[in-house]
């Protein structure tokens, strides 16, 4: 056991309100506090285990269940689970009613085109930091770009690219 | 979004195929439960076909309207949707058995996954496969950001958010609240300023 619950109930707990566009904008955050803050993994082992997570079906941040398992047990899965949920899905539940009545004006499309750049730049930035996290060889590299080309070109589904990149991996030994 | 103009809401004026009941909490759960059993690679696709055509609980407008709530607020996209389609329908109870549905299968095996892992990391070729998968997952990311991003290529301030965003969180690993904080500000007030 690594981290108590109440240090995973901290950390995931910060980061709910601010997980905006979708979750992965936390990811940054998360590995500097894991990795950096609190010394708990290596920054390679985080990478590793988002890998896992991107492996496993269902939404995105299943990798925050993942890491309150691997830091705390059960008792870490469920405390991170609730605590990086919780708070967000508190906040979407509150806001419905207030959404529902006022969903045609027009300042929500404004905060929506505001928000939007916020988002993208977090997302590249977790981009940034997980890719220079896995980029330990020349081979790694080379899979994080046809990976990437592979997507961006729309070519094949995320799943089939993720289970590529596991077997070129394989076979050289990246 | 395309799929409103692609699938016209026809249920709401012909009776027959119409909406059926509103969804219990024990079916919010199940079909949540579904979801997240099925939703390899994606789930926000398959959730659109799975509610609004499948189990017919709402209109593709009501849907996407949902959906823009849930992106516009912090949280994982789905994870949002489940909140909110269990809340509009069965209160919250409603919302925490979506959210408990659809977390059930997914959260069960990546801890498998971790602990098969956990068992064999020290393996050489685990180790090669994981380097792979995990530099084969970056990728997925930037092209994400991508598909995010080019909308927003013709737009010089909306990028110079998006760039200090970059700068700030993955170059000086600046704290996020702060940044968040004052970009979404920044953001906030050059939108208000085009308008005026």
């Amino acid at each position: 056991m690594k981290a108590s619950p109440w240090a995973l109930f901290m950390l995931f707990g910060q980061l709910s309100l601010l997980s905006f566009g979708g979750g992965n904008s936390v990811l940054p955050e998360m590995q500097r506090q894991i990795v950096s803050v609190h010394h708990w993994l290596t920054a390679q082992e985080f990478s590793a285990l988002f890998a896992l997570a991107q492996a496993a079906p269902g939404p995105n941040l299943m990798i925050v269940v993942l890491l309150g398992w691997h830091l705390g047990g059960l008792p870490g899965a469920l405390v991170s689970t609730l605590a990086m949920f919780g708070p967000s899905g508190a906040l979407v539940m509150f806001a419905l009613g207030q959404w529902k009545r006022h969903h045609h004006r027009p300042w929500h499309a404004h905060l929506r085109k505001a928000i939007l750049p916020v988002t993208v730049g977090l997302l590249a930035a977790t981009a940034g930091v997980i890719g220079s996290a896995v980029a330990v060889s020349p081979g790694a590299i080379a899979i994080t770009v046809i990976a990437f080309v592979v997507l961006a070109l729309r070519k094949a589904s995320p799943l089939l690219v993720l289970a590529g990149g596991a077997c070129l991996g394989a076979i050289f030994q990246a | 979004m395309v799929t409103v103009a692609v699938t016209p809401d026809v249920r709401e004026e012909d009776g027959e195929g119409g909406r059926l009941l509103p969804p219990t909490v024990k079916e919010l759960f199940v079909g949540f439960f579904v979801l997240g059993v099925t939703g390899f690679g994606g789930v926000l696709p398959l959730a659109r076909e799975a509610l609004v055509v499948r189990r017919r609980w709402m209109s593709d407008s009501e849907f996407l309207d949902l959906l823009g709530l849930c992106q516009l607020l912090p949280g994982g996209n789905i994870i949002n949707l489940a909140f909110a389609i269990g809340m509009h329908f069965r209160g919250v109870g409603g919302a925490i058995a979506a959210f408990a549905g659809l977390l059930a299968v997914p959260s069960g095996i990546v801890i498998l996954l971790g602990a098969a892992y956990a068992q064999v990391r020290h393996d050489p070729l685990v180790q090669h496969m994981m380097a792979g998968l995990a530099a084969a997952a970056a990728g997925l990311l930037f092209a994400m950001t991508l598909q995010l991003g080019a909308q927003l290529m013709r737009d010089v301030r909306a990028l110079m958010v998006v760039v200090a965003a970059f700068v700030a969180i993955a170059l000086v690993r600046f704290p996020l609240l702060p940044t968040v904080v004052i970009l979404l500000g920044l953001s906030i007030l050059i939108t208000a300023r085009r308008r005026a």
